[in-house]
C-alpha cells in the first residue's frame, strides 16, 4: 500500500536552454505541480555527472530527472544525445544495483513546454510515492548498525580474554 | 577585494517578496530567519522588491558595512535578473561572480499552492545555494569584438525594413531571399487595410531602395545553409542557387522572355498563386527586385536537355547575360547578428474539405482574391467567376483553419481585416452584395474599429457562426447554379442557407513548413505551435535565446504589416546596439583541463561537438581552446579522471547543491 | 634506538597482498634491516595477544589488507587501529572493497547457501554451515561471525594512508615504506600512488584516436585483442582512463584490459560512475535502440564497473537487501 504521506523527493537536473527555461515558463503560466522536486540548474544535460544522479540517490533523493531539449534541439548540438547514452547504462546499472529504474527519468522538454513541466513533475512524484521511499541515508544507518555493535562487543570480549589469561 | 583561499566565508542572503508574488505564498520571514543561522551567514534578510534600486542599494551597503563576500539572493527565475544582481554585487565591491541566486518565484511559488511546502522548498533551495557559493570564485568575463555585418534571412516586408534600417545606419547587411525576388506576401496585395494605401505604391521603393542600397548584398534566390559560430562571430554559409543569369549583366530588358521558344506563356506562375502564366524564362513579377531574369530549370528546355535553340541567349546579344554553365554556388560569410524573418505560409484550405475549395471553381482564398481584384493580377484587375461572369453575390468565411481545435488553434489576426478590406474591394469593383460568416470581429489596431464600421455602412452584411459548408446542391429555385452555404446564425439562433456565386476562404496563417529546420539552423526554439520562440513575450519579443539572433514579422507569430515593421526596426535597433557597442562579455562558464592532473587518454576529445578539445602531442595532454568552449560542460562530464573542470559550474559547487537540496529535511 | 615496528595482517583477501610483500624480493632485505615485524600472522608465529600487549601507538605502521567481512577482522582493525601511529589501508580490498565487495549484491544467506550447499562442487548432505559458537567435547568453541556487509577499512577504523591496487606493486609497496620512514608524508588520508589515470603510463596510449566512437563492446574472451593497440579502441572496456596510474599498466602491457583496481583518482568520488559517463558518452548510435545494442556488449555492468570498488561505491551495496538477516543458526 503506497503510504499516502509520503512525500517523494526528487533532485532534477534541468539544462538551462530548454527545460530550465519551461520550468520558468510553467511559473509564468501558474501551472500548479506538487513540490516535490528541487531543480538544479545546468547548461545542458551533457553536464549530468553521473557520479551527480548516485550522488542524490545515496543522499536521500527518492527519485532524480533529466531535462534536457529535444534530440535534434540540443543548444549544443549533441549534449543531449550523450546524456542519453549515459541514462541507457545507468538504468542498467541502477537495476543491478536494486534500485528501480523509473526512479530515474529522462524527459525531453523545450522552452515552449511548460506545461509538459508539470504533467511530468506530478506523474514523477505520484510514482515515486508508488514505490516508496528509496531511503539510502537510512539503509547505510541500518547496514552499519552490526558493525558499530561491535565496538562494545569487542571491549568486552578483550576483558573477558584477558581474564582468561591472566 | 576578493575573498581568497583561506578567507572566511561571510555570505549575505537576501529573499525577495516581489510584493505577493513570492510573499503571497512563501514565508519569506521565516526563510530569512532560517538562512540566518547557517554557517557562514553574516546577514540575512527580507525585502519587498530586491531588483528595486532600494533593495540592490541593500546588497551594496551590506558588503561594504558587514564585509560580506559571497551573495545569495532568493528571488525570481536567473534568467530574468541574474545580471541586476551580478551588477549590484560587482557595484558593492565584489566579484560579480561570487553570487548565486535562487529561483522561487517561477519554480517555487507560482507553482505552488501549499504554503508550508513551497516554504521548505525555498528553504531547501537557498540552503543550497548558501552551500553552493562557498565554492564559488572570482572570474572575469571575456569580451569578444562584434562583427559589424548582418545577416538578414528573408526579404518579405520585415526583412526588407530591418535590412533599410541597419544599412541606412551605416551597417552592412546581406539580405538573403529563397525566392528569385524580395517582397515576400506584400507584394502581392492590392490595397492594405485599414486605409487602403496601395501595396505596390508602399512597398515598391522599399524594394528599390534595397536593390539599390550600396550597404546591402541582396542574394536572392538563395538559402542559408549552415550557421557556425556565436553572437558577434557568425559564420553563415549561403547557397545560391542557378538563376542561369548573370545578375551583374542582365539589364532587366526582358527581351530574352519575348524571345523564348516557348512562344506563349504556359506555366503556373507563382507570383499569382497558380492563376496566372508564366514562361520557364520569367520575371517574377514587374516590380521585382533584383529586376533580374530568371530561368525555371523544371521548365527551360535547354536546362533539362541540352536541346534548345537558345533564341533567348540570341537575344541577349552582346550583354551575354543568360548563362547555362552557372552552378549551385556556396558562398560563406561572416557577420555579427542575424535576423530571421521568413514569414509564414498561408493555411491549405484543401484540409477543410467541406468548404469545397478545389472542388467548387468558384470558392477562392484570400490570396487567389487580392491577386483577382488588382489591376497587375491575371485579370487585369476584374473580378470574375470562372466562367467569366461578373458575381452578384459574395461571401467571406473567416477563421478558416484558426481557432479551430482540430486544425490550428490560435487566432492569424489580420484575417478579418483583410476579408474586410476585400469585401470592400469586391463591392467597389462589383457592386455585388456581400456577406461575412466571421466568429469575433477582431479589429483593435489603429483605425480598424472605423474600418469596420465602414464596412457595415457600406452594407457589408455579418453573419455571426461558424460555416457548416458550401454545396451546390439547390433545394430552391434560387439556390439554382449557386453554391449554397450552410451556417448557423447564432444572433438569429436558426440555421441558414445562402446561395451565392463566389466564396472567398480567409485561410490564416500558419508556421512555414521548414520552420523545424530553420529553428535548428539558428539555435532557435519553437513554441509548440511552431512559430519561433521569442526570448521574453513581453521584455524581449525579438530576441531569442540565441544571443545574437533576432526575429521579426510573421516568423514569431501571425501578424500585420506595421507589426511587422515595428518589430523588423526592433530587431535592427537590437541587432546595432551590440554592433555599436563593440563586443560581447561572454559568460565565464567554459571547460578547462588540469594539465598535471590530466593523465593523456583523449576520452574527452571526441565528445565536443565544438572542436574545442586537441590533443597536444608534445606535452600529452588534452587542451581546451576557451574561444571555442561553449560551457556545455559535457566534457566535464566526461572526464573519467575528474581532470576537466568548468567554471561557475564545478563539480563541487553542483554537489554542494545536491547535498544542499537534500539535507534540508 | 629500537626500529619501528610494524605489523602486516589480513581480512577479507585472497592473499596476493602478502604475496606483494614477498615479491619485493631482494627490496625485502631493505626493509626488513629498517624495521622490526611486530606481527604479521601469515607468515610469521605471532598472536594476538602480542598485538594487545604494545602499548597504544607501539606499532609505527600497521598495513592492512582485505576488505572487514566478520566481527573478528572488525576486531583486528580496531585493535590494530588503536596500536598504530600510521595504519595504512593496503591493497584494493582494505581501500575499496575489491573483489570480495562484490558479495555486496547479495545477502549472507544467498551466499552461505551457495557456498554449502547449492555449489556444484559441494556435498553437504547435512547441511552444515558454520556456527558462531558450538560445544565440542563439552568446550565451547566460537568462530567470528559473518558480517551482512562486505566494508572497506576505512569504514570500520580511520585510515592514514592507502595503498591500492589488485595487489599493489613492489614498488609502491617499497616507495610507501620508503616514505613512511622518511616522514616525507602527504596530508593524511592521501593515496601512495600517482594521482592521475593509468593511460599516462600505458605503452598504448599514442595508438588510442582522437576520434573513438564505439560501436560495440566486446569482452577480451569476445576478441583477438592486438597487442600494441589502445584496447579502448578495439572495444574492449579497459577502466584505465579512470584508474589510478602506478602499476607500470601491468594488465594493457600483459595484453588484456585494465578492470580498475588502482580505484579512481582523489578528484572522482566514483569510479564507476565516471567511467561509465565518458565511455557511454562515446558510443556511436544515436536511438534507444541502437544504444541499447551497444550497451548489450556490457552485460554485467556493476561488475565491469565496479569490480573493485562496490563498497565504497555511492550507493555501496545492492540496494534492495535487507539490513539484517536472522544470525547464522
Amino acid at each position: 500500500m503506497p503510504d499516502a504521506a509520503f512525500q517523494p523527493r526528487i533532485v532534477a537536473f534541468f539544462c538551462n536552454w530548454c527545460t530550465y527555461t519551461a520550468a520558468d515558463l510553467a511559473g509564468v503560466s501558474r501551472f500548479k505541480y506538487a513540490p516535490n522536486v528541487r531543480v538544479v540548474r545546468l547548461m545542458c544535460s551533457g553536464r549530468v555527472d553521473p557520479q551527480f544522479i548516485l550522488s542524490a540517490f545515496s543522499q536521500g533523493a527518492d527519485g532524480v530527472l533529466i531535462g534536457g531539449c529535444h534530440i535534434g534541439d540540443c543548444h549544443y548540438s549533441e549534449g543531449n544525445l550523450k546524456t542519453l547514452r549515459r541514462f541507457q547504462m545507468l538504468r542498467r546499472l541502477l537495476r543491478g544495483l536494486g534500485i528501480d529504474e523509473r526512479r530515474l527519468r529522462l524527459e525531453w522538454i523545450s522552452a515552449a513546454e511548460g506545461d509538459k513541466v508539470r504533467v511530468i513533475v506530478n506523474e514523477m512524484t505520484e510514482q515515486l510515492r508508488a514505490l516508496g521511499p528509496l531511503g539510502l541515508p537510512g539503509r547505510f544507518e541500518e547496514w552499519d548498525r552490526e558493525a558499530g555493535r561491535t565496538e562494545a562487543e569487542a571491549a568486552g570480549s578483550e576483558a573477558r580474554e584477558e581474564a582468561a589469561h591472566a | 577585494m576578493n575573498a581568497g583561499a583561506g578567507t572566511e566565508i561571510r555570505t549575505g542572503f537576501y529573499i525577495c517578496h516581489c510584493g505577493q508574488n513570492i510573499a503571497g505564498v512563501v514565508d519569506c520571514p521565516a526563510v530569512a530567519e532560517y538562512v540566518a543561522r547557517l554557517p557562514s551567514v553574516v546577514v540575512s534578510r527580507d525585502y519587498k522588491y530586491m531588483c528595486s534600486d532600494p533593495g540592490q542599494e541593500l546588497i551594496k551597503q551590506d558588503i561594504r558595512e558587514h564585509n560580506l563576500n559571497r551573495i545569495v539572493v532568493a528571488s525570481c527565475s536567473p534568467l530574468l535578473h541574474e545580471h541586476t544582481f551580478r551588477h549590484a554585487v560587482e557595484a558593492g565591491g565584489l566579484n560579480p561572480f561570487l553570487f548565486q541566486m535562487v529561483n522561487i518565484r517561477e519554480h517555487d511559488s507560482w507553482v505552488h499552492t501549499d504554503h508550508a511546502a513551497a516554504t521548505e522548498k525555498a528553504k531547501a533551495l537557498a540552503y543550497a545555494a548558501v552551500r553552493r557559493v562557498r565554492f564559488h570564485t572570482a572570474l572575469e568575463t571575456k569580451r569578444v569584438s562584434v562583427h559589424p555585418d548582418v545577416l538578414v534571412v528573408g526579404g518579405g516586408i520585415a526583412g526588407i525594413h530591418a535590412s533599410l534600417t541597419l544599412a541606412n545606419a551605416g551597417k552592412k547587411v546581406f539580405l538573403v531571399e529563397r525566392e528569385p525576388s524580395i517582397g515576400g506576401h506584400m507584394a502581392k496585395f492590392d490595397k492594405t487595410f485599414p486605409t487602403l494605401d496601395c501595396a505596390a505604391c508602399i512597398l515598391t521603393p522599399k524594394m528599390s531602395a534595397v536593390g539599390a542600397h550600396e550597404n546591402i548584398t541582396l542574394w536572392s534566390y538563395s538559402e542559408v545553409v549552415k550557421v557556425e559560430g556565436y553572437v558577434g562571430n557568425y559564420q553563415v554559409t549561403v547557397k545560391r542557387k542557378p538563376r542561369y543569369v548573370n545578375e551583374e549583366l542582365c539589364i532587366g530588358c526582358q527581351e530574352c522572355i519575348r524571345a523564348c521558344v516557348y512562344k506563349e506563356a504556359k506555366f503556373p506562375d507563382e507570383f499569382n498563386v497558380g492563376m496566372g502564366k508564366r514562361k520557364p524564362i520569367y520575371i517574377p513579377f514587374p516590380q521585382a527586385v533584383p529586376q533580374v531574369v530568371v530561368i525555371d530549370p523544371a521548365r527551360c528546355l535547354q536546362v533539362k536537355s541540352g536541346k534548345c535553340k537558345q533564341t533567348c541567349v540570341e537575344a541577349c546579344a552582346d550583354r551575354r547575360a543568360i548563362d547555362f554553365t552557372q552552378r549551385e554556388e556556396l558562398v560563406q560569410i561572416k557577420v555579427g547578428n542575424i535576423i530571421v524573418t521568413t514569414g509564414f505560409k498561408l493555411f491549405d484550405a484543401k484540409r477543410i474539405p467541406q468548404y469545397g475549395y478545389g472542388v467548387y471553381p468558384n470558392v477562392v482564398t484570400s490570396i487567389e482574391l487580392e491577386r483577382l481584384v488588382t489591376s497587375s493580377g491575371p485579370t487585369g484587375g476584374e473580378l470574375l467567376l470562372r466562367d467569366g461572369r461578373t458575381p452578384q453575390s459574395v461571401a467571406f468565411i473567416l477563421c478558416v483553419g484558426s481557432r479551430d481545435y482540430r486544425t490550428n488553434r490560435w487566432c492569424s489576426r489580420t484575417c478579418c481585416m483583410h476579408s474586410m478590406k476585400l469585401a470592400q474591394l469586391v463591392r467597389e469593383h462589383t457592386g455585388a452584395d456581400v456577406t461575412v460568416f466571421y466568429l469575433d470581429i477582431r479589429a483593435p489596431g489603429k483605425g480598424c474599429e472605423e474600418f469596420y464600421d465602414k464596412s457595415l455602412k457600406d452594407g457589408i452584411q455579418f453573419v455571426r457562426g461558424r460555416v457548416a459548408e458550401v454545396t451546390d446542391w439547390a433545394v430552391t429555385p434560387e439556390e439554382e447554379g449557386k453554391l449554397v452555404i450552410r451556417a448557423e446564425d447564432t444572433l438569429a439562433g436558426l440555421v441558414r442557407r445562402i446561395p451565392v456565386d463566389m466564396i472567398v476562404l480567409a485561410v490564416g496563417m500558419e508556421p512555414q513548413s521548414d520552420a523545424q529546420d530553420l529553428r535548428r539552423l539558428f539555435n532557435m526554439s519553437c513554441g509548440t505551435e511552431g512559430w519561433f520562440l521569442e526570448k521574453h513575450p513581453k521584455l524581449a519579443p525579438v530576441s531569442t535565446f540565441t544571443d545574437g539572433v533576432f526575429i521579426a514579422g510573421c516568423c514569431q507569430g501571425p501578424k500585420d504589416i506595421p507589426d511587422s515593421i515595428a518589430q523588423a526596426g526592433a530587431a535592427a535597433a537590437e541587432a546595432m546596439a551590440l554592433i555599436d557597442r563593440g563586443y560581447i562579455e561572454q559568460e565565464p562558464n567554459t571547460a578547462y583541463v588540469v594539465e598535471e592532473d590530466c593523465s593523456g587518454c583523449k576520452s574527452c576529445i571526441p565528445i565536443c561537438p565544438y572542436t574545442a578539445i586537441t590533443f597536444d602531442e608534445a606535452k600529452a595532454k588534452a587542451c581546451i581552446n576557451p574561444a571555442l568552449c561553449k560551457g556545455c560542460g559535457t566534457c566535464v562530464a566526461a572526464c573519467p579522471s575528474g581532470s576537466i573542470r568548468q567554471h561557475l559550474f564545478e563539480d563541487e559547487e553542483i554537489m554542494s547543491e545536491i547535498e544542499g537540496v537534500l539535507s534540508h529535511a | 634506538m629500537p626500529k619501528p615496528r610494524i605489523a602486516i595482517y589480513w581480512c577479507a583477501s585472497c592473499g596476493g597482498c602478502e604475496e606483494a610483500f614477498v615479491d619485493m624480493a631482494e627490496g625485502i632485505v631493505g626493509v626488513l634491516e629498517a624495521v622490526d615485524i611486530a606481527f604479521w600472522p601469515v607468515a610469521l608465529d605471532f598472536k594476538k595477544s602480542d598485538v594487545r600487549a604494545l602499548p597504544d601507538k607501539g606499532l609505527f605502521a600497521a598495513f592492512v589488507n582485505g576488505a572487514v567481512r566478520t566481527s573478528e577482522q572488525e576486531e583486528m582493525a580496531r585493535l590494530l587501529r588503536r596500536k598504530s601511529r600510521h595504519l595504512i589501508a593496503y591493497g584494493a580490498c582494505a581501500c575499496s572493497g575489491g573483489i570480495p565487495g562484490l558479495a555486496n549484491l547479495f545477502t549472507r544467506e544467498q551466499l552461505l547457501r551457495f557456498v554449502y550447499e547449492d555449489a556444484p562442487t559441494v556435498s553437504n548432505a547435512a547441511k552444515t554451515r558454520p556456527q558462531t559458537a558450538c560445544m565440542d567435547d563439552g568446550r565451547e568453541l566460537e568462530l567470528p561471525e559473518l558480517r551482512n556487509v562486505v566494508r572497506t577499512l576505512d569504514q570500520v577504523v580511520e585510515v592514514d594512508y592507502y595503498v591500492p591496487g589488485c595487489p599493489p606493486t613492489p614498488k609502491m609497496t617499497q616507495e610507501a615504506i620508503g616514505a613512511l620512514l622518511s616522514g616525507k608524508l602527504p596530508a593524511r588520508g592521501a593515496v601512495l600512488a600517482p594521482d592521475m589515470a593509468l593511460c599516462s603510463e600505458c605503452p598504448r596510449r599514442s595508438s588510442k584516436p582522437t576520434d573513438l566512437a564505439f560501436k560495440a563492446f566486446r569482452r577480451p574472451h569476445e576478441a583477438l585483442i592486438d597487442p600494441q593497440k589502445c584496447l579502448l579502441a578495439q572495444g574492449v572496456v579497459c577502466m584505465g582512463p579512470a584508474t589510478r596510474a602506478g602499476c607500470d599498466a601491468a594488465c594493457p602491457a600483459g595484453n588484456m584490459p585494465c578492470t580498475g583496481c588502482m580505484g579512481p583518482t582523489s578528484r572522482v568520488r566514483d569510479q564507476g560512475a565516471k567511467m561509465l559517463s565518458s565511455l557511454c558518452a562515446s558510443i556511436s548510435a544515436r536511438d534507444d535502440a541502437a544504444i541499447g545494442s551497444v550497451l548489450d556488449g556490457i552485460p554485467d555492468p556493476v561488475g565491469t564497473f565496479y569490480r573493485y570498488g562496490l563498497p565504497k561505491s555511492l550507493i555501496r551495496r545492492k540496494a534492495d537487501l535487507p539490513a539484517q538477516e536472522a544470525a547464522v543458526p
